[in-house]
Formats: structure tokens, C-alpha cells, sequence
């Protein structure tokens, strides 16, 4: 097994770990989760990594990744702005706090800025209602987000518009 | 000694007042984290202990007074700081309250009034339980969130935690717990309300090698954070109930299934299973009785339908989390074909204070057939958005008025949603419904697992029903086709409608989709995704009326169908307008009235949000 992983050799101990325990099929989301938490997103390298290591054929890799909503395949900005759109941010008007975003960035939705500093994703209701609308960026939370407030949070983060 | 667990109003035990400061998510965004900081700093350097009286009641503190606690459930007014006893509430605090709230309550045990909850006509409320917010509500899986640190097991054994489980570890058969939640009544929190005390019997009938139990914390309704704030708030409590559900029901392995958006939930439970671990309330012999129970976490990966059991099952197998047929049910085969007991956070809350009242006393609050009481995240336009905890049986006016302070804004009321993207609106007038199972369902909602958001007259019922739909479409895993091609077809005409282009017999093909819908789907997500269209036709048919026939909305809230035009007497010719529009359809010379090319308007309202003098109008 002297094969050169492009995962980190802790993800491989881990995975390697997983594959040794009972039902190791049963591991096959904990494992893609540290992946996507460790790198940011699912490659296909990885995939295949992931596949090799659990001993679970590639096709049900992609095909449990594929299901759910917290992989993505391609990277995200540096500073993704989380956007919830639950029921209590959708009637305190989110749709317009995401519009500001996107157009202050000028990109689309999940879409990386050209310089890959921000991209602007929406989110299921992220269990804040009391505080809609709600903007997540990293490990901060901001609350009660309005689309004038827009500006001033990405000036936190260094982005200044260019007009 | 538990007066906590059993959701009386607390009284001091060790002779010490607690000083809270709330962690929830709530507070948390609103700067909580400094105001704790600073206060501990000043509380560590406490020389002697001082004793005194706050509002009548003898309490002290001393170097070790104050605490980090969960979500108290008044959000809306955080950060929080909460006095225990006597129960003194302190809102919107500031890092700069802090040396006062040192100086003059916790060393003089004065009130600082300017801290304390106003009501709208200026009335100061102190303590908790004269807080029209608090008072009204009946704390029974919520006792003690906010009350405790959640972090420490010896908190949470202080105020009578892990002494039901003691009890039926010593005193009771499996059976007798089964048959004593039978009794309760308890009906399961996390929607679909099966009674907790069968299922818990069905799975202990099962002969099988292994039996699982399993605590759905997937928490996906959007509008819905009661369970993150209960496994936030009060892990300990959770896990006890889960402990005393396996020995009812024979399970020995079980797993927490939370979702991944719910990081600190996440962590705390974590720290639970090792400390419990660690005390030996879990592992292969529990506190000397001969029972085994250990405890796994599995996080979810963003996908609303593994709240769904079956669905939720594959997916802790390392599956596609796709729903699948019952029967059979999970009690007979579940988790690897084995028998399984899924039950949402709010049951397991619920299942220590059961058994440390008894099943008669729980039974007697609320109505028969919907006993004890229910957690509700109250958001949406409500003055005190927030987390709080009803007797059954009140009516939702007494929810959205007296706890909830009514509407925000001093806008009209219009329409309560309950159930979230499978539940149903209850309109204004409908007002004095109670709040349990069966009357809810009656008028069209569910009771769901208790997301409840208030709307205001600017919100448009078609759009919610739109919303709620493209919700339902993104979720649906696909599997059967109703679902997949219902959802898809809903939307699509609820679309129409929205921009304008709806036709003629759109309210009839709804109806007519949604009914097949329900009727054919094979999980609940298809079954009760058309709800929402479905109530919001029974009540608001005219709306859509309008937006079909006249190509209006009411509310003003769908962009295709406003108009924004400038009022020529109220425009001072400024430019402000012009100059945001994206696609230069604004004209006028300077200081001079505008005018808005209808044609080319694409309706993004830039021009409404910009003009400082209300001459935009829409
Ligand atoms: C689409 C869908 C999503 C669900 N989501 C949840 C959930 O997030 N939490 C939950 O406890 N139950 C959820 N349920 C209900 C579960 O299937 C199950 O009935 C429940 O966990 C049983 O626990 P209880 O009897 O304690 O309510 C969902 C059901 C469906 C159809
Ligand atoms: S009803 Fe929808 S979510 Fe449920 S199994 Fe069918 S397609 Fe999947
Ligand atoms: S911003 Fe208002 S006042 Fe200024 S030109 Fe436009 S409509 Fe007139
Ligand atoms: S609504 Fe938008 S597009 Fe239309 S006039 Fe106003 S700014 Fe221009
Ligand atoms: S987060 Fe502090 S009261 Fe809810």
C-alpha cells in the first residue's frame, strides 16, 4: 500500500481507521465530511481516494456525494457569504440581502469573485429566525441584515466597490 | 430538589444566585461573548462572598457566580443576562453594563431599571416571572435552557438531573417505563405526533440481537431552531432521556443525528457522551445495574428529507438518504434491519420529567388526546421573536399576542404559519384556534415540530406558497415521481402567477396537482409538500384571484407585478434614483421631476430604497 495520497496523511490514517471498523460503508459520509471540511470541496481526486481507502466502488462515492447539499465539487471563494434563506429571512426580506450581495460583488450565486476572495451562496434556515434575515461569514453571524448594511460588511473583509 | 427538571419556578438550592449570561445563537450574534468575558473577569475578583437581598429574596454570590448558559428563548432582547434566583432579566445588555451591573446588583443588589425588559407603553418588568413573555409559557423540556450551564454535568445533576434515570435504573422493568410513557399520553414532538409510549412497546416486543435508538436532531424545517436550542441548551437532559428510552426498549447501541449546520450543538454533545462516559451513565455496565448503552454522533450533510426516519436510517448507513416504504416501520426493521427507535429531540426532553412526576401529572396539562407542552420558535414579523415553551391547549392569539407582543411595526396581523414547508397558514381571524394536534390539522396546519412564523399584511400568500414549494422541489430526493414532477409543476405555476402570466384555470390545476400529490407521494415530504398551496387557497383565494385576473399583488411584495412610478409633487429632481438604476430607465433633468420608462424597468426596487423623499411609489 505504498501509494501516494494527495490527502493529508491524517485524513488517510482516519480513513484507513474507518475502513478496519465495522461496516465501513457506514463511514462514507463522516469520511467525505472531513474531506470537504479539511479542503473546502470534494475533487475528483479525492473521490477516488476516498473510494480506494473505504474499499467502496467509486460510483457509490460520487453517487452518496452527489445527494447531499453539503459537498460541492468545486471550491468556494475565500470568504463565503452564507446567505439563509429560511422561512423567517425569506418574509424579513433576504431575497433583497442576497440581491445586494451579488450585486455589489457582481457575480452569481455560488460563483466565485474573479479574484476567488468571496462567493455568495444561499443557505437552508440555519436555526437563527429570531435573528432574520441572517449573513454567515465564516464564524461570523451577523443578524437582523438589511441591503443598506451590505457595503459595510464586506468592507470588514477588504472589498470596496469600485464606484 | 428537582424543582428544575419539573419545571417549577426555580428556587435557590445551595443557598447561591447564578449570574447567566446566554450563549444562544441570539445572543451570541448580538455580542454576548464580550459582556461574559468581562463579567467573569469582574466576578473572579470577588474577595468575599456578599450576601444581600435582591427584590425580597435573601441570595449571595461569590467569585465563581457567574455563568455561560444556553438560549434563554427572549432572543428578540438579548444579550440576556439572567439573575437566578430571583430571577431577575436583564436585556440588551452592553460590554459597558457590565462594572455597573457588578456594582450595584451583585455588590448592592440593587435593580438597575434601565436594564430590565420595558414593555411598549414604558411598564418595567424585573423578574421573569411577572415578563409577560416568561409568565405566560409552561417550561417543561426548555426547564432548564438558560437556567444552567450547559456544559456541566454537575449543573444539570444539581438541579435533579439524572435522577429519573437512577429511578428506573433501580426501580423499574422496562415495561413499567414503556407503560409509564404510555400513560403520559406524550405524542412525539417531531411532527407527526405518534404516541412515544407504543412505539417505545412495539420495539421492546421485537426479539432481535441488537436494537438501536436514535435522536433525530435533523432540524430542517426552515423557521425551526427548537432543537438546536435544547441540544444546545441542555444536552445533558436529551441524553438522559435517550438513556432511559434504550433500557425501555432493549436498544444497547445509539446514535445522535444531527445536522451540520449545528456546529456548537454538535460540540456539546460531544463533550456530553465523554463525560457521561467518563461519570459511567454510559458504557457497558450503567451505574452498577448490569445495563449496557453507549452513544455515536452522526452529522448530517444538508439534506431536509433525512429527517424523514426511513430516510435517516440509510443515511447513517452511508447511504443516499432516500425515504423508503412503511411498514415495514423502523420498530420491526430499522437501523441495519434491526428494530429502531427514532424520536425527536423535543420527546427525548420531555421523557425525565415524565418519569420524575409521574404520567398522571403530565397527562392533566392540556387537552387529552395532546398532553404536556410544546416548544415553538417564534419568528417571522412578532415584536419578542424567540424560543418558547406553551401549555397545549392555549389558543395562537394568546401565543402571538401575550408572548409574542404582537405584530412588529405596528403592522396588521394577517396570518400565522405553523408546520413550516408541510404545514398550512392560519389567518388572522382564526385567531382563537388552541394550539394541539388535532385542532391544528382541523383548520388546514399542523402542529409540525414548531417552527411558527408570524405575517404581517405585507407578506403575499402566493409568494409564501412559492417559497415553501421551491423549497419542497429542492428537497425532494427524486425518488417518486408525484413528488419530483408535483413540486416541479406547482412551481412552475405559482411562478407564473408571481410574474404576472397566470391563467385562467391555475387555481383549479393546483388544487387538482396537490390533491394527487398528497394522495400518491411516498414519504411525507410529497405528501405534505402541497399543504402550503392548499391552505393558502382555502384562506387567501382572492389573492391569487388578483394576481391572475388583475395582474396585481395586494401586498405588494411579488416584483413583477409592481409598478414604481415617481410622484411628480414629491420628486425634488435629485438624481439619487438615475443613478442607481441598473439599466438607465430613469430621465429628468436636475431639479426637475423624473420619469421612470416603464418599458425597460426591470422592477428591482433600487429606485424605491434610494429616494430619500417617498417620491418613488410602487
Ligand atoms: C421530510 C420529513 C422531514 C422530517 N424531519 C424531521 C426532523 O427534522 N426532526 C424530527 O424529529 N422529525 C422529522 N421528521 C419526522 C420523522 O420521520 C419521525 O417521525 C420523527 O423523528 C419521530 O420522532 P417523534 O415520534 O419523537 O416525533 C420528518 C419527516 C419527514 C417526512
Ligand atoms: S415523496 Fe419526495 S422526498 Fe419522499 S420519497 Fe418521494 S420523491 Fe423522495
Ligand atoms: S431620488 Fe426621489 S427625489 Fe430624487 S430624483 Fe429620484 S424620485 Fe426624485
Ligand atoms: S425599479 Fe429598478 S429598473 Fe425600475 S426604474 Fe427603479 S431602479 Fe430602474
Ligand atoms: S439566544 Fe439568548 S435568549 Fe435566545
Amino acid at each position: 500500500m505504498n501509494r501516494d495520497y494527495s490527502l493529508s496523511s491524517e485524513i488517510v490514517q482516519s480513513l484507513q481507521d474507518f475502513s478496519e471498523k465495522n461496516r465501513p460503508e457506514s463511514y462514507l459520509i463522516p469520511a467525505l465530511q472531513m474531506v470537504q471540511e479539511s479542503y473546502g470541496f470534494l475533487s475528483r481526486e479525492h473521490l477516488d481516494e476516498v473510494a480506494l481507502l473505504l474499499r467502496v466502488p467509486y460510483a457509490k462515492v460520487t453517487g452518496v456525494a452527489s445527494f447531499y447539499h453539503f459537498f460541492n465539487f468545486k471550491p468556494s471563494g475565500e470568504n463565503e457569504i452564507v446567505i439563509c434563506t429560511g422561512t423567517a429571512c425569506h418574509v424579513r426580506g433576504a431575497g433583497a440581502v442576497l440581491d445586494r450581495f451579488l450585486e455589489e460583488l457582481q457575480v452569481k450565486l455560488e460563483q466565485p469573485t474573479e479574484d476567488g476572495r468571496f462567493s455568495v451562496t444561499d443557505a437552508r434556515c440555519v436555526g437563527a429566525c429570531a435573528q432574520a434575515p441572517v449573513v454567515i461569514i465564516g464564524e461570523k453571524v451577523y443578524s437582523k441584515v438589511t441591503p443598506d448594511d451590505v457595503p459595510e460588511i464586506l468592507s470588514e473583509y477588504g472589498f470596496e466597490a469600485d464606484s | 430538589m428537582a424543582q428544575l427538571l419539573n419545571g417549577e419556578s426555580i428556587q435557590s438550592i445551595d443557598g447561591k444566585a447564578r449570574i447567566f449570561v446566554c450563549m444562544g445563537g441570539g445572543c451570541v450574534s448580538s455580542g454576548a461573548e464580550e459582556i461574559l468575558k468581562l463579567l467573569t473577569q469582574k466576578i473572579r475578583r470577588l474577595e468575599t462572598a456578599v450576601e444581600l437581598e435582591i427584590l425580597g429574596e435573601q441570595v449571595n454570590f461569590d467569585s465563581d457566580s457567574a455563568h455561560p448558559s444556553g438560549c434563554d428563548g427572549f432572543c428578540d432582547q438579548g444579550p440576556l443576562i439572567r439573575i437566578d434566583p430571583p430571577g431577575l432579566i436583564y436585556t440588551r445588555v452592553t460590554p459597558e453594563d457590565v462594572d455597573q451591573i457588578v456594582e450595584m446588583t451583585v455588590k448592592q443588589g440593587q435593580v438597575i431599571e434601565e436594564l430590565c425588559y420595558h414593555d411598549p407603553e414604558g411598564k418595567v418588568y424585573e423578574l421573569d416571572e411577572e415578563l409577560p413573555f416568561y409568565c405566560n409559557q409552561k417550561k417543561l423540556a426548555l426547564a432548564s435552557c438558560g437556567r444552567i450551564n450547559p456544559e456541566s454535568f454537575s449543573d444539570y445533576r444539581r438541579l435533579g438531573g439524572y435522577q429519573a434515570l437512577e429511578k428506573v435504573l433501580t426501580e423499574m422493568s422496562p415495561e413499567d417505563v414503556w407503560r409509564e410513557i404510555r400513560v403520559s399520553g406524550l405524542r412525539g414532538r417531531g411532527g407527526a405526533g405518534f404516541p412515544t409510549g407504543l412505539k417505545w412497546k412495539h420495539c421492546y416486543e421485537q426479539q432481535a440481537d441488537q436494537k438501536y435508538i436514535i435522536a433525530n436532531c435533523d432540524e430542517g424545517d426552515p423557521g425551526a431552531f427548537m432543537d438546536r436550542n435544547l441540544m444546545e441548551g441542555d444536552p445533558y437532559r436529551i441524553i438522559e432521556g435517550m438513556i432511559i428510552g434504550a433500557y425501555a426498549t432493549g436498544a444497547s447501541q445509539g446514535y445522535v443525528y444531527i445536522r451540520i449546520e449545528y456546529p456548537l450543538a454538535i460540540k456539546r454533545v460531544k463533550k456530553t457522551i465523554a463525560k457521561l462516559r467518563e461519570k459511567g451513565y454510559l458504557g457497558k455496565n450503567i451505574l452498577d445495574s448490569g445495563f449496557a448503552f453507549d452513544l455515536s454522533i452522526r452529522r448530517g450533510a444538508g439534506a431536509f428529507v433525512c429527517g424523514e426516519e426511513t430516510a435517516l436510517i440509510h443515511s447513517v448507513e452511508g447511504r443516499r438518504g432516500m425515504p423508503r416504504p412503511r411498514p415495514p416501520y423502523p420498530t420491526v426493521s430499522g437501523l441495519w434491519g434491526k428494530p429502531t427507535v427514532i424520536n425527536n429531540v423535543e420527546t427525548f426532553a420531555n421523557i425525565p420529567t415524565i418519569i420524575s412526576r409521574g404520567a398522571d401529572w403530565f397527562a392533566s396539562i392540556g387537552p387529552k388526546t395532546s398532553p404536556g407542552t410544546k416548544v415553538f420558535a417564534l419568528a417571522g414579523d412578532v415584536v419578542n421573536t424567540g424560543l418558547v415553551e406553551i401549555p397545549m391547549g392555549i389558543t395562537l392569539k394568546e401565543v402571538v399576542e401575550e408572548i409574542g407582543g404582537g405584530v412588529a411595526g405596528g403592522k396588521k396581523l394577517k396570518a400565522v404559519q405553523t408546520g413550516g414547508p408541510a404545514g398550512g397558514c392560519i389567518p388572522a381571524e382564526e385567531l382563537d384556534i388552541k394550539i394541539d394536534f388535532d385542532s391544528l390539522a382541523v383548520k388546514g396546519s399542523i402542529m409540525g415540530s414548531g417552527g411558527m412564523i408570524v405575517l404581517d399584511e405585507d407578506t403575499c400568500m402566493v409568494d409564501l406558497a412559492k417559497y415553501f414549494i421551491q423549497f419542497s422541489r429542492d428537497e425532494s430526493c427524486g425518488k417518486c415521481t408525484p413528488c419530483r414532477e408535483g413540486n416541479t409543476r406547482l412551481l412552475e405555476i405559482l411562478e407564473r402567477i408571481t410574474r404576472g402570466a397566470g391563467k385562467e384555470n391555475d387555481i383549479y390545476l393546483l388544487r387538482r396537482l396537490a390533491e394527487v400529490q398528497q394522495q400518491t407521494s411516498l414519504c411525507g415530504l410529497g405528501k405534505s409538500a402541497p399543504n402550503p398551496v392548499l391552505s393558502t387557497l382555502d384562506y387567501f383565494e382572492d389573492e391569487y384571484k388578483k394576481h391572475i385576473f388583475d395582474r396585481e399583488c395586494p401586498a405588494g411584495a411579488c416584483r413583477y407585478l409592481v409598478t414604481y412610478e415617481i410622484d411628480e409633487e414629491a420628486c425634488i429632481g435629485c438624481g439619487a434614483c438615475k443613478r442607481v438604476c441598473p439599466v438607465d430607465c430613469i430621465s429628468g433633468a436636475s431639479r426637475k421631476p423624473h420619469l421612470i420608462d416603464q418599458e425597460t424597468c426591470i422592477k428591482c426596487g433600487q429606485c424605491y430604497e434610494v429616494c430619500n423623499f417617498a417620491a418613488v411609489r410602487r
